[in-house]
């Protein structure tokens, strides 16, 4: 076995792990499938010609989407290329989002893109905008868990609601978000 | 938002477990049937001569067709809402069901004089069929698009026409018990494009509905 098919056999054993509940087990293999995700859309975006200042946002958009349709993973298959179809899906999706929201030729836009990036390029604007079109409270617990990067119980205990209510705000808010993203103009 | 904060949420997010695929779309399917099923117990019925028609070949043969185009169909749905699926066995199943179609209409060809041909094709109720079969199939289908939701179509349309020929063809099996016209010229053509219509409708709603 070759050292590629070897990290992706575990990829795959994380994911099944994942599947019957283990976070420490998602939080590796999602933690190495992003610098994958990564390099994919840099490729992706630099091929369409749109410039990479958007790399993040595909990425974040991707890692929703495999999050969100893990279940559509069939476990006796091997993971990368059911990963690889989901993020080719979001790629041309978002370019086609992108090209609706930019409409202007990107001739124009060549010089702000080859600007150099001052903000963090692990940070993306898309989800915290969509972040904003959530309920109140919703958008709290989402960001509690996200950018405060507080735990479920945590969150419970600073909101004042039992950890299952915080459980179904956070998983029905990210499914909103991923609605949103879809509906972006 | 930071990439390493997202997947934070996504970590804590997996205290709600997820629903396998499977049972949720093999659920739909049987809630599908059946309420395809009381639709036509409601409003049809079978014919009066149920109980001599079952005995012969052409009434046989309709059910047939329709039930293994409806397996086929769905077959190929559930491949076509699971990214990277193997798609093969959906297509072999289409082929066949396509394969038993065109055997019943060599065989009819075979054993009717051509000069009965044009009357075996229109039949007496292509009108029913035309309108009664996409009917029935309207239960089956909103309950097969809204559980392939949950699914990730990377065709949402094409998944759409494939779900609408599997409602299509649960409709027509339905339908078939009803409809007195039993010759395979008259099915392969009135059912065919009574089923090809809730194909375009599935089309239609599944490029808008399972876009994700």
């Amino acid at each position: 076995m070759t050292r590629d098919a070897a990290r992706e056999a575990d990829w795959s054993d994380w994911m099944r792990a994942a599947l019957d509940g283990d976070a420490a087990a998602y939080r590796r293999l999602l933690d190495a499938l992003t610098p994958v995700l990564r390099a994919g859309a840099r490729r992706g975006l630099t091929r369409a010609g749109v410039g990479t200042a958007d790399v993040e946002d595909v990425v974040q958009e991707t890692l929703l989407a495999l999050h969100l349709k893990r279940h559509t993973w069939d476990r006796a298959q091997p993971l990368m290329p059911w990963v690889v179809t989901v993020a080719r899906h979001k790629l041309v999706d978002g370019l086609r989002r992108r090209g609706r929201r930019i409409e202007l030729p990107v001739g124009d836009f060549e010089e702000i893109l080859a600007a150099p990036e001052e903000r963090d390029p692990t940070e993306a604007g898309d989800v915290d905008r969509l972040l904003g079109r959530l309920a109140p409270r919703q958008r709290d617990i989402v960001r509690s868990i996200t950018v405060e990067d507080r735990s479920i119980a945590a969150t419970a205990d600073r909101l004042g609601m039992t950890e299952g209510a915080v459980r179904v705000a956070l998983h029905r808010g990210l499914k909103a978000l991923a609605a949103f993203s879809g509906s972006m103009t | 938002m930071k990439t390493e904060d997202l997947i934070g949420a996504l970590v804590a997010d997996t205290a709600t477990p997820t629903r396998p695929l499977g049972s949720t779309m093999a659920f739909a399917a049987l809630v599908g049937v059946i309420s395809s099923g009381l639709l036509f117990w409601g409003v049809l019925g079978p014919r009066p001569d149920v109980a001599t028609a079952i005995a012969t070949p052409r009434f046989l043969l309709k059910f047939v067709e329709c039930a293994g185009l409806a397996a086929a169909a769905g077959t190929s749905a559930w491949a076509a809402m699971r990214p990277a699926a193997d798609r093969r066995l959906g297509r072999a199943g289409l082929a066949a069901a396509v394969a038993i179609v065109v055997a019943g209409v060599l065989a009819e060809a075979f054993v009717v004089p051509s000069a009965d041909w044009g009357t075996r094709l229109l039949g007496t109720n292509w009108l029913h069929c035309l309108t009664l079969v996409p009917l029935l199939a309207l239960p089956a289908f909103a309950v097969l698009v809204a559980a392939a939701r949950n699914g990730a179509s990377t065709e949402p349309g094409r998944t759409g026409a494939i779900l609408g020929i599997a409602a299509g063809a649960i409709g027509a099996f339905f339908y078939a018990a009803n409809c007195t016209d039993d010759s395979p010229f008259f099915v392969a053509t009135w059912y065919t494009l009574a089923i090809a219509a809730t194909a375009v409708l599935g089309a239609f709603i599944g490029r808008r509905t399972l876009a994700w």
